[in-house]
């Protein structure tokens, strides 16, 4: 039954996945000159364990392994991922970050485009759940840092544990963790600020690497492999919502800038919520979608537990996407507001 | 000539490859020994054979006769001697075999008298008759009886559009009859503006034509607009190229002329000049020969003509070739058979090679990534219909609106996971329509049981109504002449009134053997089968999209 079209466009699955993640590389690119080679470490480790457990997937659902393997798609998750994570966390923290990931939230939903949830964001929150002191020691800025780590330092660090050097010679805390634990104690915003882990928008340093996201995900939209929809949803879901609250209380909530330059707000907004698989797929339901996804990261961030907000608040969001889609369907050609609404089955 | 033009959603933008065969001016064919005449080339009913095998004909002479309201005649397209009336290959894509009459040429190509039309002084309705015996219809690809559409019934027509942007890649028999035959394609557009009584005329054609924009402005008179449209793809499709003109929608299920507007192709408008102008019915066609052949070109070709005789005269196919394609690459369908013929619905046939036409990758699963929903001219989301039709679950798809999708292909096109969607809806709706028809069988043998039914109820009734009456007056019998000499024996009186009454009965048997019964069905009944009838025309209306 293979009729028309005869012809088909340049597009391909695999090499979406590949551009997605070339539009990465501004960002990983300065998270490795801004904090050291750490991150090449997570990435390639993320990436074997991917591959690892997909293939083995694969194999055991009897899929064959070379169409599947070459769409890219795990290993995108795999990137997503350890750009979520704290480089220089132990490997092991990473096997189980892609176990998560890979074989509970993509395979055993039924691989590619069957899960409900967002992959990597499944791993991230296994991860934070049951590792929660792992997951705030993050690669202090190379400047800040006491000791520079090679990347056989980095590599002796993430397989060997501390050995000689200790950890807090070359991690620090987040900035959204710093603001929200003293500013709990009282401390006021300007001393806060003032710390060197602060920069002139988000994190030292981290401000830079939002900014190459940024920059990459305007090259997503540019290459129309997103729409606007949902970045601009995000953030602006997340600034208003945080603006807000900063409104009512600038002593408790940071401003909706340290907000937009922090955490994962801009790696969210532009490659992780945009997932096509788990997000909304209409325009009005991206809208919705996003910026519901930004709203809850505020709140998550203001008033939860966890350091970061955005991957619990695109997790709530893919759970609302099937009802969301339903109900935002567009209008189609030749169907009138007010005419008969065509045929209903 | 500032027309305003509106874009619709959706769309793409393949390569064109119009440069191979729109370089070289239409060519006639030579003669072909053997012509194979299908009676279906329309929309509708097909025409009913008028000849017997044996019969001499002579090129023009109508050889099938329309049959029924929506249908239209068929013509000798050569003198010859009908050598067969029989089921032959025909070029559609279920590769199924139909009625067609076959003609054995005699060379010497003579006509009947053709009778030009003073159309001017006829009336449109007269006008209208003598097209369908013509056997006119819509040369675009969907082959409606133009008749049919020159009516304008009760709906007021006030624009008439043209169709030439022939958006499809690789076609171009449009183009060069734009190029070639623009005054006397106008003519004919005069006579469609007559027959339908309209004031506005649009033609709209593609912008990477501009020798045919330029031919035709320059054969337009000043209150005819001839309007360059955006090249792309589906820009031609009728509801597409009438939003682009007009900004007006074509309601779901329904056609332009509910809008008070009907869409000709620019071919159509052509042949019907000859049809009335010369008086010669439809037996030739500009067909596109292209892709993989020596020659590339277009034809004028009779209705008839074996395929494989078309690609001889193009010089061929060249080695390496990997099949043929009947129409475009976006909505056309494998040629089954090369000794089908040229029909009034094939309009270009394009020999594939690998390098244009690869095999197909892999099918990889739906990431829903939206692609197919931004390249759609209809606004659907072709992802999700594809989701249930895939999963059979047919009522789900069409509450996705599957019945407005012109099936365009321009989603299967962008489809990054290269899922063959519009085969996925294809499937989709012939399985509704088989279950539509088998619904509409049962329905009515439902309606004939439940009919039965009632029928026998209501006898019983009667017949009930009747024994009881025989048995009072029996007994009122017995009663009045109580004669003691004459044995009063109840049990006879009762056996007498059971006779009687099985006698009625099988009188009432035999009055009711004749099934009066269709006409007076209860109500609800007949409710059903008009529901069933209403459903039925508008899944009906909407197959026919193109044009
Ligand atoms: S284009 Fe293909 S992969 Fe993308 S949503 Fe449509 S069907 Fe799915
Ligand atoms: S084939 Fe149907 S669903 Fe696909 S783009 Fe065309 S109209 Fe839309």
């Amino acid at each position: 039954m293979i009729g028309s079209p005869y012809i088909l466009g340049r597009n391909s699955t695999s090499a979406i996945m590949l551009k997605v993640m070339l539009a990465l590389i501004p960002g990983i690119v300065a998270h490795a000159w801004l904090f050291g080679p750490g991150i090449w470490v997570s990435l390639f480790l993320c990436s074997a364990f991917a591959i690892v457990f997909e293939a083995l997937l694969l194999l055991m659902r009897g899929l064959p392994l070379k169409p599947f393997l070459s769409d890219n798609s795990a290993l995108l998750t795999a990137w997503l991922l350890a750009l979520s994570l704290p480089t220089l966390a132990p490997w092991w923290l990473y096997a189980i970050g892609m176990l998560f990931a890979i074989v509970v939230a993509k395979q055993l939903y039924g691989g590619l485009g069957q899960n409900l949830f967002n992959p990597a964001m499944i791993g991230y929150a296994a991860l934070i759940v049951s590792f929660p002191v792992n997951m705030t020691q993050w690669a202090a800025p190379v400047g800040l840092a006491d000791h520079a780590l090679t990347l056989l330092d980095a590599f002796d660090v993430v397989f060997a544990g501390q050995g000689s050097i200790s950890a807090d010679a070359y991690t620090s805390a987040t900035v959204l963790d710093t603001w929200k634990t003293q500013a709990r104690l009282g401390t006021p915003s300007e001393s806060i600020l003032s710390q060197p882990i602060f920069g002139w928008a988000g994190g030292q340093g981290h401000e830079i690497v939002a900014l190459m996201y940024l920059a990459g995900g305007l090259l997503l939209l540019s290459l129309k492999l997103i729409t606007w929809h949902i970045p601009l949803a995000f953030l602006a879901g997340l600034a208003a919502t945080a603006g807000v609250l900063h409104l009512i209380d600038p002593t408790q909530h940071a401003s909706p800038l340290l907000h937009l330059f922090s955490g994962g707000a801009m790696l969210g907004a532009f490659f992780i919520a945009t997932d096509p698989v788990t997000a909304a797929s209409t325009p009005r339901g991206k809208l919705i979608y996003a910026g519901m996804a930004g709203l809850l990261t505020a709140i998550i961030r203001a008033f939860g537990g966890y350091p970061d907000g955005v991957a619990f608040a695109v997790l709530l969001m893919n759970v609302c996407v099937p009802f969301i889609d339903t109900y935002t369907q567009p209008r189609v050609f030749g169907h009138h507001p007010g005419h008969s609404k065509g045929r209903k089955s | 000539m500032n027309q305003k033009l509106y874009t619709f959603n959706g769309g793409v933008h393949p390569d064109v490859h119009k440069a191979e065969s729109n370089a070289t001016p239409i060519r006639t064919m030579p003669l072909s020994a053997r012509y194979v005449v299908p009676m279906r080339q329309h929309i509708g009913e097909p025409a009913r054979p008028v000849v017997a095998v044996g019969d001499r004909v002579l090129r023009g002479q109508m050889i099938g006769a329309a049959e029924g309201y929506v249908s239209t005649a068929v013509h000798a397209p050569t003198s010859g001697r009908v050598v067969a009336i029989e089921a032959c290959a025909v070029p559609h894509p279920s590769g199924l075999f139909d009625l067609a009459v076959v003609i054995e040429a005699d060379g010497e190509d003579q006509a009947i008298a053709y009778q030009p039309l003073d159309w001017r002084s006829l009336d449109p309705s007269a006008l209208r008759n003598r097209m369908r015996d013509m056997g006119l219809a819509g040369l675009g690809g969907a082959v409606f009886p133009s008749y049919i559409k020159l009516n304008p019934g009760a709906q007021k027509i006030h624009t008439l559009i043209l169709n030439g942007a022939e958006c499809e890649p690789w076609i171009t028999c449009d183009d060069r009859l734009m190029r070639e035959r623009a005054p006397e394609m106008l003519r004919g557009i005069e006579i469609m503006r007559h027959a339908l009584g309209c004031q506005t005329v649009l033609i709209g054609i593609e912008d990477n034509k501009p020798e045919a924009l330029a031919a035709m402005r320059a054969a337009a008179p000043a209150e005819i607009e001839v309007v360059a449209v955006p090249t792309m793809y589906p820009g031609g499709g009728g509801k597409q190229l009438t939003y682009t003109l007009t900004g007006v929608e074509t309601p779901t299920g329904g056609r332009s002329t509910d809008v008070g507007i009907q869409v000709f192709n620019v071919g159509t408008a052509y042949s019907l000049y000859r049809a009335v102008e010369i008086g010669e019915p439809l037996i030739s066609r500009v067909v596109t020969l292209t892709g993989h052949v020596a020659q590339p070109g277009n034809f004028e070709v009779r209705i008839g003509t074996p395929l494989a005789d078309l690609i001889s005269a193009g010089g061929g196919m060249l080695p390496g070739a990997s099949g043929e394609i009947i129409g475009g690459p976006m909505m056309g369908f494998d040629l089954m058979d090369l000794a089908a013929p040229v029909t009034k619905a094939v309009n270009c046939l394009i020999v594939k090679n690998p390098k244009f036409f690869p095999i197909k990758p892999i099918e990889l699963p739906c990431i829903r990534c939206g692609a197919c929903a931004r390249a759609c001219p209809a606004d659907l989301q072709p992802f999700e219909m594809y989701w249930y039709s895939r999963a059979k679950d047919f009522g789900r798809a069409q509450g996705y609106n599957l019945f407005d999708c012109i099936e365009c292909g321009c989603c299967s096109y962008v489809c990054p996971s290269h899922i063959p969607l519009v085969d996925y809806f294809r499937f989709a709706k012939s399985e509704i329509w088989e279950r539509e028809r088998e619904k509409r069988a049962a329905d009515l043998a439902r309606s004939r049981h439940e009919f039965k039914a009632f029928r026998l109820e209501r006898e019983k009734q009667e017949k009930a109504e009747k024994f009881a009456k025989a048995a009072e007056k029996s007994k009122a019998a017995a009663s009045s002449n109580a004669d003691p000499t004459a044995p009063a024996d109840p049990d006879a009186e009762k056996k007498k009134a059971i006779l009687q009454a099985a006698l009625e009965r099988a009188q009432k048997a035999k009055e009711s053997v004749a099934p009066k019964n269709t006409e007076n069905l209860p109500p609800r009944v007949q409710k059903e089968i008009d529901e069933i009838e209403a459903r039925r025309a508008t899944v009906e209306a909407t197959t026919e999209t193109k044009e």
